[in-house]
């Protein structure tokens, strides 16, 4: 699905080398986990697949089920089917949310040469999909993550890639700022969603999150490249002895 | 938004040099001016004022981000009379529709005057005879607002107005009224002026729209009794490259509620000025715009100048002014607040706000505050920014087209000024007109 080989990237602005050499490979269906030490290059990893402007790609290459990603604009990888599940969702006053995600669900659905759907079909999926989600009516209706506590946020993000049902969904830091109970529906909402042609990259500080979203694949990303890879337990590793030994290990 | 914070805290000067006579005889030799009348009294007044005062010039305080040349010039430059294909706005709405051709009402082809709840006659009509209710209104709020800063376009056009319209309301009428803009000839130079007066507890929707003279010269002076409430919302041909000037003088009496709103779309060398006196307590003021102007279009230059003065307690006023501009496009704000002595819990604020979509592009800013009494509250903000890098990458992420969120986020940053308009339907009108606009939709 996602191929990531030797990824070099430097911030445009300041000359900054963040990812030196990175290659991962997430194969469909597979749930993979990235923990990392704060300034590893996590964020960048998940912005640079998404096409966010402002980072320079010296090396390496980055393709979705073989299309390069890297020389495609934002909207066309969203296309392809890439999903950020962002850290924090940017509100957008005067736009309504609904809006919003139907502009998006039929641009996609353009791009790819599919029937847009009516304001009808959409309503009917998206209200029973936030429902799932607990997203009340209401905040459909409202502006785009306005007024939306950090909870409402991540929901909405999840939201956004039921609708949406890419291909590859990468989830950054999704678990920060949420409690118990909501970490409980986001990832009940991803777990929904998992399937034999969906693959997901789930960016976590904490081990909790993978308790309820459970990985196939732990990797240890440090100083801009995957250190080490395993099973699930080595997430519990890291929770246990934090990652003094893994980076003395990897040198 | 990366925003600088723009603020100059100046009183403008007003200057009392008089300007040499023959641009002004040149102007008033191109406008007809209507002799005898009710407003007879007023007009020659207002000419002898002129006469003292003088029009404006470009090293003028007042007029240091607008050049007042292309308004003082001896006649417009013409235009096509149809101003471009555009349905009107306001289409689908039931309304009572005044047509004025070139500034001067057209009775053939405007509904029936008669209106349950107001009493409708025009200017023109009116000045037939001696005496009419206007009298005591005509000219006399265009010159309380001549202090403290003079404004010779609206004097001129209190002078040389030969339509308008004289509306009382008495009631809360079923519907709108809707005065609705024609363009007759070429090079006309449309001056018109309304009187507003709403009883006490009555209620009035105004609505502007239409293609206007070449060149324009726009008067309302509205007279609002207590609890009297009058929504005012402007909305002229988008792209058509016309000049023009608007003054809006308005009188807010106790518990009474102003609410104007303009939405400009391209094409316009304009200054739109808001004169606005709250004289009795508990009394509410707001005035917006949401400005749209691209230079490709043709030359933009979008001025609003607003004034508020709470002259009494507990007023609330509210200056919303948003403008998104490109390839060229000027806007200029200036607003002030001035609460007087003894305006005590007075609740003012002023924001002023452009969006500029490229780096030709400017916003001139000026906003003030002028407090004499100790127990208000007043804000004024003003910034300058272009879009939003980051809410630009969130909805491209998901897959909107990078064209498709420029223009949610230009609505996203007008939204505060549309919110403005109190009445939900035409909101939602004005917003999908202007994505229309934004996003070059064939409109039919």
């Amino acid at each position: 699905m996602l191929k990531i080989n030797n990824l070099h990237v430097k911030l445009e602005e300041e000359d900054k080398q963040i990812l030196k050499g990175l290659t991962l490979e997430v194969p469909a269906g597979e749930v993979h986990a990235i923990m990392g030490p704060n300034g590893s290059g996590k964020s960048t990893l998940s912005y640079v697949l998404s096409g966010r402007d402002g980072y320079e790609v010296t090396e390496g290459s980055a393709t979705l089920e073989g299309a390069s990603l890297l020389d495609m604009e934002p909207e066309e990888r969203a296309a392809a089917g890439l999903f950020l599940a962002f850290q924090y969702p940017v509100e957008i006053p005067g736009v309504g949310n609904m809006t919003f995600l139907r502009t998006a669900v039929n641009a996609q659905r353009k791009a790819r040469g599919e029937a847009e759907l009516t304001a009808g079909e959409f309503l009917k999926v998206v209200r029973a999909k936030a429902a799932d989600l607990q997203i009340s009516p209401d905040m459909l209706k409202r502006p785009v993550n306005v007024g939306f506590s950090g909870g409402e946020k991540k929901r909405n993000e999840i939201l956004q890639m039921a609708m949406l049902e890419p291909r590859m969904c990468i989830m950054d830091e999704t678990d920060s700022g949420l409690d118990v109970d909501a970490m409980r529906l986001v990832s009940d909402g991803v777990n929904a969603l998992r399937s034999p042609d969906r693959s997901f990259l789930v960016i976590t500080h904490y081990q909790r999150l993978l308790s309820h979203i459970q990985p196939d694949v732990v990797h240890i990303m440090a100083n801009g490249r995957i250190i080490k890879s395993g099973g699930p337990d080595l997430a519990l590793e890291v929770e246990e002895n934090g990652y003094g030994d893994l980076l003395a290990e990897a040198g | 938004m990366s925003e600088s914070a723009v603020q100059e805290l100046q009183t403008p000067q007003v200057s009392g040099t008089a300007r040499p006579a023959g641009a002004l005889d040149a102007r008033l030799a191109q406008l007809d001016l209507p002799q005898g009348g009710f407003s007879a009294r007023a007009r020659a007044d207002a000419l002898s004022r002129l006469r003292a005062a003088g029009l404006p010039g470009p090293r003028d305080e007042y007029w240091r981000y607008t050049d007042p040349r292309p308004f003082t010039a001896a006649s417009p430059q013409a235009l096509p009379v149809d101003g471009g294909p555009e349905s009107p706005l306001f289409a689908a709405r039931d309304k009572l529709t005044l047509v004025f051709v070139d500034g001067l009402f057209d009775a053939a082809a405007s509904d029936d005057l008669s209106l349950e709840g107001v009493e409708i006659t025009t200017l023109a009509q009116a000045d037939q005879a001696g005496s009419h209710w206007a009298a005591d209104l005509y000219g006399a709020l265009e010159l309380a607002g001549q202090s403290p800063v003079s404004r010779p376009f609206a004097t001129l056009n209190t002078a040389a107005a030969r339509d308008g319209l004289l509306i009382r309301v008495t009631g809360k009428p079923a519907k709108p009224v809707h005065v609705l803009h024609r363009r007759g000839s070429e090079g006309a130079d449309a001056v018109w002026h309304h009187v507003i007066r709403v009883e006490s507890g009555a209620e009035l929707t105004l609505l502007e729209s239409g293609v206007v003279g070449a060149r324009s010269n726009g008067v309302i002076e509205a007279d609002l009794a207590q609890g009297a409430k009058l929504h005012h919302i402007t909305a002229k041909r988008a792209n058509d490259p016309k000049v023009g000037l608007s003054h809006l003088f308005a009188r807010v009496g106790a518990e009474a509620v102003l609410k104007s709103f303009a939405l400009v779309v391209n094409g316009t060398t304009m200054r739109h000025e808001a004169i606005v006196d709250m004289v009795g307590d508990d009394a509410v003021a707001h005035v917006a715009a949401a400005v749209l102007g691209d230079g490709n279009v043709g030359p933009f230059h979008h001025d609003d100048t607003v004034f508020i003065t709470h002259g009494a307690l507990r007023g609330e006023s509210r200056q919303v002014f948003k403008k998104v501009l490109k390839n060229g496009a000027v806007g200029v704000f200036q607003g002030k607040i001035l609460v007087k002595n003894g305006a005590q819990k007075t609740d003012g604020y002023q924001i002023s706000q452009a969006l500029l979509l490229d780096e030709a592009s400017q916003f001139l800013a000026k906003p003030e505050l002028e407090i004499y009494a100790d127990d208000v509250k007043c804000s004024h903000g003003s910034t300058t920014g272009a879009i939003d890098e980051d809410a630009l990458f969130y909805l491209r992420s998901r897959g909107v087209p990078h064209e498709r969120a420029i223009v949610f986020l230009v609505l996203s940053f007008l939204a505060d000024a549309l919110e403005e308009v109190e009445d939900e339907t035409l909101r939602d009108e004005i917003n999908e007109r202007l994505d229309a606009w934004l996003t070059d939709r064939p409109r039919g």
